[in-house]
């Protein structure tokens, strides 16, 4: 059990630059679960941190036993998780259990498979180059999450999703409204209405004429399987998933690799090297804290601690991903390694719908920069970059680079 | 060897068609996991481990048979 630092949000969130912060490996220290201390929020019921890679891969397969569906909250309100879901979660995946799971999902899922995401391929690599294309044209210097890591995910959410060209800079306004950390319940809750029902618009309008986007596969597809409001949820799930998790990504793994030149280089250089590097450099900084909580529905045994029917569950990604029965000497990062079987996008039925279009963003993205400005380098002392708090995704706030 | 995968585990990643397609197809239908070859030749062993170990469903398993089968 442990007490929380205040100000620093819950213990599973805290980082020291690329790492899981001190605290939380102290905490977790020869024991894959520890009980936590999460504040009033669960009305005294138990929280479980889960920090060893079994142990992650054990609670996240196992969707029969731990469910997605409970939010953290008094169970009373929670209840068993079978009453009416609140409208904002409505068509948003992670919130699902099977089978109402697997139905939506089904319908989902061919939407984003390799083939499908090969074709989008081209459009990725166009909106890299125009993003690098405007970097050389205003700069030196730069700042690299507002120039490039931030709207290439953007763009690139727009393209599948369909959303207009003449929207894009309305709706990505919204969208990061939404995202931003530190806001409070209210503003937020407004960012998200706002989202919303730009999103239920754009969705009203793909039913009456869908276009060749995302939407209006589904739409055309599917038509009267899935509703207006899951469409709905399904975008804002997106967003959720699309933007921060992929910005961050590409700003710290760039100041990664600019920290590590021999291997920047190869990244750079040998375009089959890198596969691998994005998978370390995925494994290594494991930008989303923890997938959705999990309530237990059962009791379970978890790496020798039992956890009882109705106690909530918190998996940690970067400590799962840095767990020495994972591989040897974890915290080293090398691009050299053979891909380990990491969990950045989650394990089990809720893996990361996005992971094959993600990791297509970042194997084109992260040589195409360093290519096209081989001087790249941080344009401020590495001391003074500063980090995300109170992110749901680690990354950098600013990197200002020159070249 | 022999190798079976779980459609109903797959989460559909396309993770072990990128790795190894010369035995793992994913369905344009379902997204799901198809198996172009249960038994995969000797020299693909290390690959397909590797993929089943990736696998981000534990949806692929191996099977180990008598050597007699290869």
């Amino acid at each position: 059990m442990t007490t929380s630092t205040a100000g620093a949000g819950l213990v599973h969130t805290r980082r020291e630059r690329f790492g899981p912060a001190e605290e939380l490996r102290r905490l977790s220290a020869g024991r894959p679960v520890t009980r936590i201390d999460v504040g009033p929020g669960t009305d005294g019921v138990p929280v479980w941190l889960v920090t060893g890679h079994a142990e992650v891969r054990q609670v996240l397969g196992d969707h029969r036993r731990f469910s997605t569906r409970r939010r953290f909250g008094p169970p009373s309100s929670a209840g068993r998780g079978e009453g009416p879901r609140p409208d904002e979660l409505i068509g948003q995946l992670m919130d699902y259990d099977p089978p109402e799971h697997t139905r939506l999902r089904q319908i989902l899922t061919p939407e984003f498979t390799l083939r499908r995401m090969r074709r989008i391929e081209p459009g990725i690599t166009g909106i890299v180059t125009e993003h690098l294309d405007a970097m050389e044209r205003t700069g030196p210097p730069a700042e690299l999450i507002t120039a490039f890591a931030s709207p290439v995910p953007g763009a690139a959410l727009c393209e599948l999703i369909g959303v207009p060209r003449d929207d894009r800079v309305d709706f990505l306004r919204r969208c990061h409204a939404f995202l931003a950390p530190g806001r409070g319940r209210q503003r937020r809750a407004a960012a998200g209405e706002l989202l919303s029902r730009y999103v239920a618009a754009m969705v009203a309008r793909q039913r009456t004429d869908p276009d060749e986007g995302f939407l209006g596969m589904l739409v055309r597809d599917h038509g009267d399987e899935v509703t207006d409001k899951e469409l709905r949820g399904v975008c804002v799930l997106l967003v959720l998933a699309g933007l921060d998790n992929i910005s961050g990504m590409l700003g710290l793994g760039t100041l990664l690799l600019l920290g590590h030149p021999d291997q920047l280089a190869v990244v750079r250089d040998d375009p089959r090297a890198v596969d691998r590097a994005v998978e370390e450099l995925l494994r290594h900084l494991s930008v989303p804290h923890a997938p959705t909580p999990r309530t237990a529905l059962a009791d379970v045994t978890v790496g020798e601690q039992l956890i009882r029917a109705g106690e909530h569950v918190l998996c940690s990604l970067p400590m799962a991903n840095r767990d020495p029965a994972l591989l040897a000497d974890p915290d080293r990062f090398d691009i050299t390694r053979e891909p380990a079987a990491h969990v950045a996008f989650g394990h089990g039925i809720h893996h990361c719908l996005g992971a094959a279009l993600a990791r297509m963003e970042l194997r084109i993205a992260y040589p195409a920069l360093l290519r096209r400005l081989p001087g790249l380098r941080l344009a401020v002392p590495d001391d003074e970059v500063p980090f995300r708090v109170h992110a749901l995704a680690h990354g950098v706030d600013r990197l200002p680079v020159t070249w | 060897m022999e190798l079976r995968v779980d459609r109903h585990r797959c989460a559909g990643s396309g993770l072990c068609m990128a790795q190894v397609p010369a035995v793992f197809d994913q369905s344009d239908e379902d997204g799901k996991v198809l198996l172009n070859a249960p038994a995969p030749a000797p020299e693909l062993a290390a690959a397909v481990r590797l993929a089943a170990a990736r696998c981000p469903s534990g949806a692929i398993t191996l099977h180990e048979r008598d050597t007699a089968d290869h």
